[in-house]
């Protein structure tokens, strides 16, 4: 349920903020989303995208936190392990 | 092109009647100047200058593939190609798929009265220059004229026939436990293509459809003796389709992984956008190949040194004779069923 | 696509299940509440990555599939009139009612239209002012937003020729009823990522509270899934019962307060029919009574109306985790995502869909953790 995907805000339309629409790139995709619900978003965030709503902005230090803790279980892997 | 661009460089010559009417199809002076000024001047070989109700020709001695297609698609004109280029390159795909080199090509046209005569126009020329490169004649045809809201604008039809010069049995039943499956390029961008510009659901990107001639990629092989046992064309169902139909014609246990299925990064943003997968959607100018494993390497460099296979991979194999199934490894390494699409591709919320 | 495809490297997603390996000493049920979730761990096979003690069971949470009959024969009532033009997310175009699904309509001469946002059909309105526009509102928190934002912009700009079959559920009181049953097995959910990033995870604190079950918020992406399932083990391991959020990129804990105010203005909670469940008291979304006037089923005058459920269905079953696909005797034969029977066969994010698809040899080769 609720497909919604990350893209970057490239430009910003639309002074009403209810009606506010942005341009999001998903990879060189373009497609319009209202940022009504996201009234903090600039040129440049990344959004979270469903049914052509922006419903979060993503967290870019949040985000690099589950590779953090991922490194830290590796380096507790090669603790353990003996060397060869 | 854009419209402004195409009239000064060819301009149209029925001027005088802006839009097709039911007289264009009706057998009488207005359809003689259709077919005299349109199809006959495009289209113009000694074959069809002819003017006869059937086209007569020599073929060398040996076997013939023959194959028809019916173009339905909406909208006429896409990013990368339109309805009659797509025609020509389908028609001589599905030859190629034998092994063959394409030759001659009926046409058969279906327009909805009130076509713009101009649109009509642009897709014949489209075909006359799409048909001149692909090295193939137009030596007969057809034109029907329906009601309006009948026909939606334009169906066409075409027939191929080409000539079999090798003497390899390319099919299903060709398809041996330890073949490779090879892929001739990125998967996804006919289909994303047209969903790009399909009302309700447009977006912008630069995906532009492959639909293209992949016949010298084929004859290529076989010039060089490269033993080929199965050739497929993607279109409608994309990968999964045709590897389903060939594990089910062949009796055979196929495996491909993920990983090594090209996918360009917009057609892969798209799909995950609408919720599509590319392994189910249309291709128009790719084929999967399947080739012994001892010719696998020799058929991969062979192909990347056409241009429209420049892109081709291995992608898996085919495992053993056993119950029809398709599995596909995912990017975690796991395996699953890769299964026959069904019907249309429908994007989704969920 | 960043933000996306990082969250599906391979050896990153061995390390995550190396590690629930390690620390798994028990059997545990968890449940992935989330349609999106499910398709993800079938199709990526993520549940094969984790060891035979962790099974985790697939959540009801599929609007398209939990969409009672009813309301999809409302729907095809009102697409058949020739009057109207019928929007809906694709979704919903092949999701059959009693006797006919959308797609047979749009055959037989229906306007049914495709469209990606609520929005689109409120543009359709505006350019067919002689045609009467409705728009098919199935999904859960994730998706009122939009259509509680197409209401509200239709209202602004006075359109009569615009309504909303509205059939939104809500995702905490289903967990509710799913835990206050006396056959749940569920220890522990992973509760759908998008529909937090709109309502936050407030509401998972009274439930966590109530039934000590671990609640983590996880997103959809393989290691999203593989770091939401680790968070839960732990707790369950150590006797834990907690709300965590393993999907902090998207969600915080008040959610989005913009959305959540217009969904408050121009919704109301109400009852609401789950296929295959039953009714679950407060688990959906009606319009306010200030936006009455959108409603498509008082426009178009649609009573109310009760549909039996195929008798061999054991969609409800399946949709609380007691049985298995498999199990059922019309898997596979009679029912088919050609010709589905129940909710769960429906849609791609449906439990029996996605094993149909993904898993009903078991010639699938398995994953082996290094």
């Amino acid at each position: 349920m609720c497909l919604a995907i990350p893209g970057k805000v490239l430009s910003i339309s639309g002074d009403d903020p209810l009606t506010r629409m942005g341009k999001i790139d998903f990879s060189g995709v373009v497609k319009e989303a209202s940022l009504a619900y996201v009234p903090e978003v600039n040129i440049g965030d990344y959004v979270i995208v469903h049914v052509g709503f922006a419903l979060s902005k993503v967290d870019e230090d949040e985000a690099q936190k589950v590779f953090g803790y991922l490194k830290q279980i590796g380096e507790l892997d090669e603790l353990k392990e003996p060397s060869p | 092109m854009n419209t402004s661009n195409f009239s000064a460089a060819c301009p149209i010559p029925i001027s005088q009647y802006p839009h097709v009417l039911m007289a264009h199809g009706g057998g009488g002076t207005l359809m003689h100047r259709l077919l005299e000024d349109v199809f006959g001047k495009a289209f113009s070989n000694p074959i069809l200058d002819t003017r006869h109700d059937s086209a007569q020709f020599t073929v060398p001695p040996g076997r013939l593939a023959m194959t028809t297609d019916s173009y339905v698609v909406r909208p006429i004109f896409f990013p990368g190609g339109d309805i009659g280029s797509m025609a020509i390159h389908g028609t001589v795909n599905d030859l190629a798929m034998s092994g063959a080199r394409p030759l001659y090509l009926s046409c058969g046209f279906i327009i909805e009265e009130g076509l713009p005569m101009e649109t009509l126009w642009r897709v014949v020329c489209s075909m006359r220059d799409t048909a001149k490169k692909c090295g193939v004649q137009i030596v007969t045809g057809d034109t029907k004229v329906v009601d309006k809201g009948k026909g939606d604008g334009l169906f066409i039809n075409t027939t191929g026939l080409g000539v079999i010069e090798h003497a390899q049995t390319i099919s299903p039943q060709s398809v041996q436990p330890g073949d490779a499956i090879l892929v001739s390029g990125d998967l996804g961008r006919h289909g994303m293509a047209i969903m790009a510009v399909r009302e309700g659901l447009e977006f912008e990107s630069t995906i532009e459809s492959d639909s293209a001639p992949v016949h010298e990629a084929v004859l290529k092989l076989l010039e060089a003796d490269v033993e080929i046992h199965c050739l497929r064309d993607l279109t409608r169902g994309g990968l999964a389709s045709a590897l389903n139909e060939i594990a089910e014609a062949a009796g055979m246990k196929i495996a491909v992984e993920q990983k090594l299925i090209p996918v360009q990064e917009q057609v892969h943003a798209a799909c995950e956008m609408l919720g599509l997968d590319p392994l189910h959607v249309a291709n128009e100018g790719r084929f999967v190949a399947f080739i012994p494993a001892k010719d696998e390497a020799r058929a991969l460099q062979i192909l990347r040194g056409v241009g429209v296979s420049a892109h081709a991979a291995l992608i898996g194999k085919v495992v053993e004779k056993a119950a029809p199934l398709v599995t596909l490894k995912s990017e975690l390494g796991v395996s699953r069923i890769l299964d026959m699409p069904s019907g249309e591709q429908l994007p989704r919320i969920c | 696509m960043k933000f996306m495809d990082e969250y599906r490297d391979a050896e990153l997603a061995q390390k995550f299940a190396r590690e629930i390996h390690r620390i798994t000493t028990r059997h545990w049920k968890i449940m992935e509440v989330c349609g999106g979730q499910t398709h993800a761990i079938v199709k990526f096979g993520i549940d094969e990555l984790l060891p035979k003690q962790i099974e985790l069971i697939h959540g009801p949470g599929c609007p398209v599939c939990v969409t009672p009959l009813e309301v999809i024969d409302q729907a095809l009532e009102i697409a058949a009139r020739p009057e109207v033009i019928f929007t809906s997310f694709g979704d919903m175009l092949r999701v059959p009612g009693s006797t006919t699904d959308l797609l047979s309509v749009k055959a037989k001469g229906g306007d049914v239209r495709i469209v990606y946002s609520p929005l689109d059909a409120v543009k359709i309105a505006e350019l067919n002012p002689a045609r009467e526009v409705v728009f098919f509102g199935v999904g859960f928190e994730t998706t009122a937003p939009a259509t509680a934002m197409a209401v509200y912009q239709a209202a602004q700009k006075k359109l009569n020729n615009f309504s909303m079959l509205i059939s939104h559920v809500l995702v905490p009181p289903a967990i509710e009823a799913l835990m206050s049953s006396p056959n749940c097995q569920v220890q522990a959910f992973l509760a759908a990522g998008h529909v937090c990033t709109v309502m936050g995870y407030e509401e998972y604190f009274p439930l966590v509270e109530k039934y000590r079950v671990p609640i983590v918020v996880t997103g959809f992406e393989p290691l999203d899934i593989l770091h939401g399932v680790l968070l839960t083990v732990q707790q369950l391991e150590s006797g834990r019962a907690e709300v965590e959020n393993q999907y902090a990129r998207a969600v915080t804990r008040a959610g989005n307060q913009p959305a959540q105010d217009l969904i408050k203005k121009v919704f109301k909670v109400v009852p609401r029919k789950w296929r295959g469940v039953g009714e679950i008291a407060q688990s959906g979304l009606g319009l306010a009574d200030a936006f009455a006037a959108f409603d498509a089923a008082k426009k178009f005058g649609l009573a109310d109306r009760h549909v039996d459920e195929p008798a061999e269905c054991m969609a409800g079953l399946i949709l609380q985790g007691l049985k298995k696909p498999h199990e059922c005797p019309a898997f596979g034969r009679k029912c088919t995502p050609e010709h589905p029977l129940g909710a769960t066969m429906v849609s791609s994010e449906g439990a029996c869909a996605a094993y149909y698809r993904y898993r009903r040899h078991d010639a699938a080769e398995k994953a082996v953790v290094k």
